[in-house]
């Protein structure tokens, strides 16, 4: 093994030895030195994650996020110099740490904030203009085949809690008091300029709106959802910068 | 690197000029507004290379902005200079686009490594100084200045422990990367001051012992204080507080022995009101004109 391989190992895993072949001018016990490094690196990689996780860490105390953090730092090191992609395989995690079970809400919220971050980052595309939106639905007929680009910034969270509610009352300073966190809430989030906002859907625009995210023209979106307002829920999408494109399927010949 | 390539480099102060003698900040997410809003009377700005790693949004708005009125400083913290492995050619290839974006006046990084294998340990970890780590850190900056087309500034590091097989004083190790390399030296008067508290150096003597000549940026920050197994100091390069007396004092020995040259006031942990930045910041600049210890 390299000095830099054992080096590396020792630094994440607690259990091992401080590595051979290190001294200091004074004669300390290295290991006193060495403990530093482990701090600094476990110290990093837990901020990181407090830092990209602040409602998580509200909801179970700074004391618990840290513990929790730890542990999922030894068993999740960073593959990338890029911080603000650390932490992404945190939510599947909490679903999977015992000791956090009894927030079964959690995990959720976590996926929440890591769709934030990303929008937060995602490229920058402009929105269409009205000009180019009524051109694009001036021909009725032709509707059904439409297709729509959205913002790269979009996501789509379909959760069985009540995330939207829980993340926003923690922006607020609110109390949870009011909320039933079982109930089920289906997230939008997208960055509008350079804003990143959330928005709660009922059952049938979610639906709708994912379909076409996943690419079905908006006849086939239509079809596949009930019991919402299609106007309604495209003049949101139009007026908060969600729609960058609107393209008509090639007709085959 | 080809010979002809290393020529092109002139000196390296010369090819850092566009950094102005004077005091700069680095930029923080949480000051961009106040910035734009109150256009401080700032050198420059610096920035972490791998913070505006990102596709777009708020971070490229405002640095895009923020560069069209100040000089830039791009400092990278992943590249993991003295990596036993292979360079991270995306990571170099991502550097490339934002020199290539916002045009900075400096590019510099750590005489550190940072990643092993696939893993990135987010923090600068200490280097043997021996012959095979010489001829590795410097295959790697000729890599990077080559790759980007310029030649960068390589900090000193602070460090906690060292190396038995070590058979170079980090000074002469740091001098020879320098003259073989044609890089530059970011003199962080910090981690010099911390490195010689905790290797029983004497700070002078460290500082006499670099090549000044090659000092195209100086890094000024605070520390922290903890104890080894014996109870002596140990201070710890935390970026979290201000500024010491006695880095402030050693800065004084620098500017004595070179004149003025970009000096950034580092705060990356408790970060404080802007103002509170700004106020460090003046002080250098006066320390600056002053030209003379105080």
């Amino acid at each position: 093994m390299s000095s830099q391989a054992a080096f590396a190992d020792a630094l994440l895993d607690l259990r091992q030895p401080c590595p051979t072949g290190l001294c200091s001018a004074n004669g300390a016990d290295p290991a006193s030195r060495f403990a530093v490094y482990r701090n600094n690196v476990q110290g990093s990689l837990i901020n990181a994650l407090a830092d990209s996780y602040p409602v998580v860490r509200q909801l179970v105390g700074d004391e618990f996020f840290r513990a929790m953090a730890a542990v999922h730092v030894l068993a999740e090191a960073p593959h990338d110099p890029r911080m603000s992609r650390y932490g992404e395989a945190l939510a599947d995690f909490i679903e999977s740490f015992e000791p956090a079970s009894c927030v079964p809400y959690l995990a959720d919220v976590a996926r929440l904030e890591w769709l934030r971050t990303r929008a937060y980052h995602a490229a920058d595309t402009p929105p269409l203009e009205p000009a180019q939106i009524a051109a694009a639905l001036a021909d009725p007929a032709s509707l059904p085949e439409l297709r729509v680009t959205f913002h790269p910034s979009l996501r789509l969270l379909d959760s069985a809690y009540a995330v939207v509610a829980i993340w926003a009352a923690h922006q607020t300073g609110t109390t949870l008091a009011d909320i039933d966190p079982d109930q089920a809430q289906r997230a939008l989030i997208l960055r509008n300029g350079l804003e990143v906002e959330v928005f709660a859907f009922e059952r049938g625009a979610f639906t709708f709106i994912r379909n076409l995210h996943d690419g079905r023209p908006l006849g086939q979106a239509l079809a596949c959802a009930s019991d919402f307002d299609v106007s309604q829920t495209l003049a949101l999408l139009f007026s908060h910068g969600a729609i960058t494109g609107l393209q008509r399927d090639e007709v085959s010949p | 690197m080809t010979p002809s390539c290393k020529q092109a480099f002139c000196a390296t102060q010369a090819a850092c000029a566009g950094l102005p003698p004077r005091a700069g900040l680095g930029l923080k997410s949480g000051h961009f507004n106040e910035v734009l809003d109150s256009r401080p009377d700032i050198g420059f700005f610096e920035v972490h290379a791998e913070n505006y790693m990102v596709d777009g949004g708020p971070f490229h708005h405002f640095l895009g902005l923020i560069r069209e009125q100040y000089p830039l400083s791009l400092h990278g913290v992943g590249l993991s200079i003295g990596t036993e492995g292979k360079l991270d050619a995306a990571h170099l290839q991502r550097l490339a686009e934002l020199i290539e974006r916002y045009q900075p006046q400096a590019f510099s990084e750590h005489l550190a490594w940072s990643s092993h294998g696939p893993v990135f340990l987010n923090d600068l970890l200490p280097l043997a100084y021996d012959a095979p780590t010489l001829n590795r850190v410097c295959m790697h900056i000729e890599q990077v200045q080559d790759r980007l087309k310029r030649p960068m500034l390589l900090e000193n590091p602070a460090t906690y422990l060292a190396f038995q097989r070590s058979t170079f004083d980090e000074t002469d190790f740091i001098s020879e990367v320098i003259r073989r390399s044609g890089c530059g030296l970011l003199l962080d008067v910090n981690n010099l001051y911390v490195s010689c508290i905790n290797h029983q150096r004497d700070p002078l003597a460290y500082l006499d012992a670099l090549p000044l000549q090659a000092v195209g940026e100086i890094h000024l920050a605070g520390f922290a204080e903890d104890a080894d197994s014996l109870g002596d100091r140990l201070l710890i390069d935390d970026h979290g507080a201000p500024i010491d007396q006695a880095v402030w004092t050693l800065y004084q020995q620098v500017l004595a022995r070179i004149g003025p040259v970009a000096t950034l006031i580092e705060r990356d942990n408790r970060v404080p009101a802007f103002n509170d930045l700004l106020a460090e910041a003046h002080q250098a600049d006066q320390l600056m004109r002053a030209g003379r210890p105080a």
